[in-house]
C-alpha cells in the first residue's frame, strides 16, 4: 500500500545512479540549441512534403523535444527496444512530425526517411503509432490516453525493479480530458517518482485559443494540488528547460512524487513568418513560403549563436 | 344464506431486488466460491508476470482473493476506468500480464476507447474481467451489460469468452494469460454453479463443445445460458423431445466449424444467450450460417432489444425468457 513517505533518490545521483547535472553549461546549451534548430529544420522539410500540417506545433515544441532526447533520455539508437531504456510517450499523436524529427536527431530513424512523412506505406504516419515507427512507444492521438498508459508503465517498470524513467509528452488541450486527471491522481496515489509529464502549453486548440475553448488555468495550482512536483518554465528557453529537467531528475525516485514540467511555448517558434501568422491548429503554408521559413529559421539560429 | 365468508387469496409477496450481485445458482445447486480469484492466484503462482488491478470493485469481482495473496502484484486504480485500462496497457507494455476488473458496463461503455487503442491496436496481453455481464443484476440498465458482446465484437484482436460455470472459469484463466492478445471475460463471481464437470468437458480457448446429443433440437449456447440449456434439455426429455446442447464459450474468434456441423441438420436450431438479441451469440451464429450458405432457420432465445426493468433476478429471467420454464415453453411452441 502506498504511504505518504517519500523515498528520496540517492544524494547527488539520478534514479539510475549517475551523477546529477546541475549546471547549465554553455556546452549543454549549445548542443541542445543546435539539436532544436535541426529538429525545426526537419519539421519544415516534412511539412513541405505534405504542403501543410502540424508544423506550428513542431516548431513550438522543438526545444522540449531537443532537451528530452538530447540531454535526458537513456536509449540505444541501434536497439529501440533496449529493456533498460527510458520511455518517451507521445500522447499528442499529431505532434508526430516533431517527434520523428527528434527520432532522426537521436539516430533512431534515418534522416533520409523523414521525407516519407504522411505518405502511403511510410513508417511515419501523420498521427504517431507504436506499431509503425521504431522508438514510438505508444499510439497516441486519441487525446488524454498517454498519461494513463504512462502510469501503468511506471508501475510495471518499478515492480520489475527497473530504474528506467517514463516521460509523457502531452499538450494543454489534453488537460480538457478527464482521463488526464484520473491518471494524475493515480500517479500521485502510487507515488510514481519515476514518472515525468511534460505539458506543451501553446495555448491553442483545434477550435481556437485554449482560454476560449475550455479554460484550463490555473494550471500550476491544479498539478500542485494533485500532489505533483510542479515547475512552469518558458518552453522555448533551452536554459530554463535544462534547469527544470535537472530539478526533475534530482527529484526522481522509485517511490516519490511524480514530476510535471509545464512549458509555455509559442506556436511557430523560430520562424517569424509563422510566429506572426494567425494561429491555427492546422497551419496552411504556401508553396513559396517554405524556403522563406527555412531561411528565417537559419538566420535566427545563426544570429543567436553568434550573438 | 350461507354465512361462510370468502377471503381473497392473499397476493404472493413480491420478490425483492436484493443484493446487486445476486447469485443465479438454483437452491441446492453445487457451487464453487470465487473461482476467478482462486484461478488467478493459481495462475500467478506459476507465472510471475501476472498482475491484477481493479477500479474500486475488487470485492465485487473476486479480485480481492488475488489482492490478498499477492498484495505487491495488485494495483488499486480507484473508480477511474479510463485509467484502469490505460494503465493495464502500460503494464502490458512493460512486459507484465495484467488482469483488470470492473463491471462489464463500465469496461464496455465507459473505457472502450482506451481498450481499443491502448490494448487492442498494439495487440497487448491485457485481460479485461467484466462483472455482471448480461442480465445478472436487478439494478436496471446502469448495471446490466445487456449489449457488452455487441460492443466488444467489433474490436479487432479482442478474444471474447462467455463462461458457463466455475469449471469454465478455472480452466480459462491460464489460457487467457497464455494467449498473446487482449481478452474479455464475462465474469461470474461469488458462489458460481459447477455444472460442466458432469459432462467430461474441458475448456479450450476458441473451441465449441458438444455436451450432449439429441435428435429433435440443437441448442447452441454460451455463458450461464448453457446451464439453463442443459436443464431445459432434461425437462424437454419428459415431453419426449430429445435435445442436443453445444456450448460455445468463446464468442470471438468463433468456432463456426463445430457449430455449423451441428446446426446444419434437420433439427430445430435454437441459440441461447444472456445478452441482447442484437450483436451477440445469435447474430454470430446467424452470420456463420449465412456465410456458409446454409439455408436454415435459427430461433433466438436472448434478451430483447430494450432497456430492461429493475427487479429480482428470478422475476426478470422469467420476464425476459431466460428461465428454464420459458425455454421449454418456447421450444414446445416452435415444435408445434
Amino acid at each position: 500500500m502506498p504511504t505518504d513517505t517519500v523515498q528520496d533518490a540517492p544524494q547527488g545521483q539520478t534514479l539510475q545512479g549517475q551523477p546529477l547535472q546541475n549546471a547549465v553549461t554553455p556546452e549543454r546549451l549549445e548542443k541542445i540549441s543546435a539539436a532544436a534548430y535541426r529538429i525545426r529544420h526537419h519539421a519544415l522539410n516534412m511539412g513541405e512534403v505534405q504542403g501543410q500540417g502540424y508544423v506550428g506545433q513542431a516548431l513550438g515544441a522543438a526545444d522540449m523535444l531537443a532537451t528530452v532526447y538530447g540531454d535526458q533520455l537513456r536509449f540505444r539508437a541501434e536497439d529501440p527496444h533496449w529493456e533498460a531504456r527510458d520511455r518517451f510517450l507521445l500522447s499528442t499523436g499529431h505532434y508526430a512530425i516533431g517527434h520523428y524529427a527528434a527520432l532522426a536527431e537521436a539516430g533512431i530513424v534515418p534522416v533520409e526517411e523523414l521525407e516519407t512523412y504522411g505518405s502511403d506505406d511510410s513508417r511515419l504516419p501523420m498521427s504517431g503509432m507504436s506499431t509503425y515507427t521504431p522508438g514510438m512507444e505508444i499510439s497516441g492521438g486519441s487525446l488524454g490516453h498517454g498519461l494513463t498508459i504512462a502510469v501503468g508503465m511506471a508501475l510495471g517498470l518499478r515492480y520489475q525493479g527497473s530504474s528506467a524513467r517514463v516521460f509523457n509528452f502531452l499538450s494543454d488541450g489534453e488537460l480538457d480530458e478527464g482521463s488526464t486527471w484520473e491518471a494524475a491522481m493515480g500517479a500521485h496515489h502510487h507515488q510514481l517518482g519515476n514518472l515525468t509529464a511534460m505539458v506543451d502549453i501553446n495555448a491553442l486548440q483545434a477550435d481556437g485559443k485554449t482560454d476560449t475553448v475550455l479554460r484550463t488555468e490555473p494550471v500550476t495550482e491544479k498539478w500542485e494540488s494533485f500532489g505533483w512536483y510542479t515547475q512552469r518554465v518558458d518552453g522555448n528557453d533551452v536554459g530554463a528547460l535544462l534547469a527544470a529537467f535537472d530539478n526533475a531528475a534530482a527529484q526522481a525516485a522509485a517511490v516519490g512524487r511524480p514530476s510535471v514540467i509545464l512549458c509555455d511555448t509559442k506556436v511557430g517558434r523560430g520562424v517569424p513568418l509563422l510566429e506572426d501568422r494567425e494561429k491555427a491548429h492546422f497551419m496552411r503554408i504556401e508553396e513559396n513560403e517554405w524556403q522563406i521559413c527555412r531561411e528565417q529559421l537559419t538566420a535566427g539560429y545563426e544570429g543567436k549563436a553568434s550573438a | 344464506m350461507s354465512t361462510t365468508t370468502t377471503t381473497a387469496t392473499p397476493a404472493k409477496p413480491k420478490l425483492k431486488t436484493s443484493a446487486m450481485i445476486a447469485s443465479f445458482a438454483d437452491p441446492g445447486q453445487k457451487t464453487s466460491n470465487a473461482p476467478f480469484g482462486h484461478a488467478l492466484v493459481k495462475a500467478a503462482q506459476e507465472n510471475d508476470k501476472i498482475v491484477g488491478l481493479t477500479a474500486d470493485l475488487g470485492k465485487y469481482t473476486d479480485m480481492h482473493i488475488f489482492a490478498k495473496a499477492f498484495p505487491e502484484r495488485f494495483f488499486q486504480m480507484g473508480m477511474a476506468e479510463q485509467l484502469l485500462f490505460g494503465a493495464a496497457a502500460g503494464l502490458a507494455e512493460s512486459g507484465l500480464v495484467p488482469f483488470a476488473s470492473t463491471y462489464s458496463v463500465f469496461a464496455a461503455r465507459r473505457a472502450y476507447d482506451f481498450l481499443c487503442l491502448d490494448a487492442a491496436e498494439p495487440n497487448l496481453n491485457v485481460n479485461i474481467v467484466g462483472g455482471l455481464p448480461g442480465l445478472t443484476t436487478g439494478y436496471g440498465p446502469s448495471h446490466q451489460a445487456t449489449e457488452d458482446m455487441a460492443i466488444f465484437r467489433g474490436m479487432p484482436n479482442l478474444t471474447i469468452v462467455d463462461p458457463c460455470d466455475s469449471v469454465d472459469i478455472e480452466q480459462a484463466i491460464p489460457q487467457l494469460a497464455a494467449s498473446a492478445g487482449p481478452t474479455y471475460l464475462r465474469l461470474l463471481r461469488g458462489n458460481v454453479p459447477t455444472v460442466l464437470d458432469e459432462y467430461g468437458y474441458t475448456f479450450e480457448l476458441g473451441k465449441a463443445k458438444v455436451l450432449r446429443g439429441g435428435s429433435d433440437v440443437v441448442f447452441i449456447s454460451s455463458g450461464l445460458m448453457t446451464m439453463r440449456a442443459l436443464q431445459a434439455a432434461k425437462a424437454l426429455a419428459a415431453h419426449n423431445v430429445e435435445v442436443a446442447v453445444v456450448h460455445t464459450p468463446t464468442i470471438k474468434p468463433f468456432d463456426a466449424e463445430t457449430v455449423l456441423k451441428e446446426v446444419n441438420t434437420d433439427r430445430l436450431a435454437v441459440t441461447l444467450e444472456n445478452h441482447s438479441v442484437v450483436g451477440g451469440l445469435f447474430e454470430t451464429v446467424a452470420s456463420a450460417v449465412v456465410t456458409a450458405g446454409v439455408g436454415k432457420r435459427v430461433v433466438p432465445i436472448a434478451l430483447p432489444d430494450q432497456f430492461l426493468d429493475a427487479g429480482a433476478l428470478p422475476t426478470l429471467h422469467d420476464r425476459y425468457g431466460l428461465a428454464v420454464d420459458r425455454i421449454v415453453a418456447k421450444v414446445l411452441a416452435e415444435l408445434g
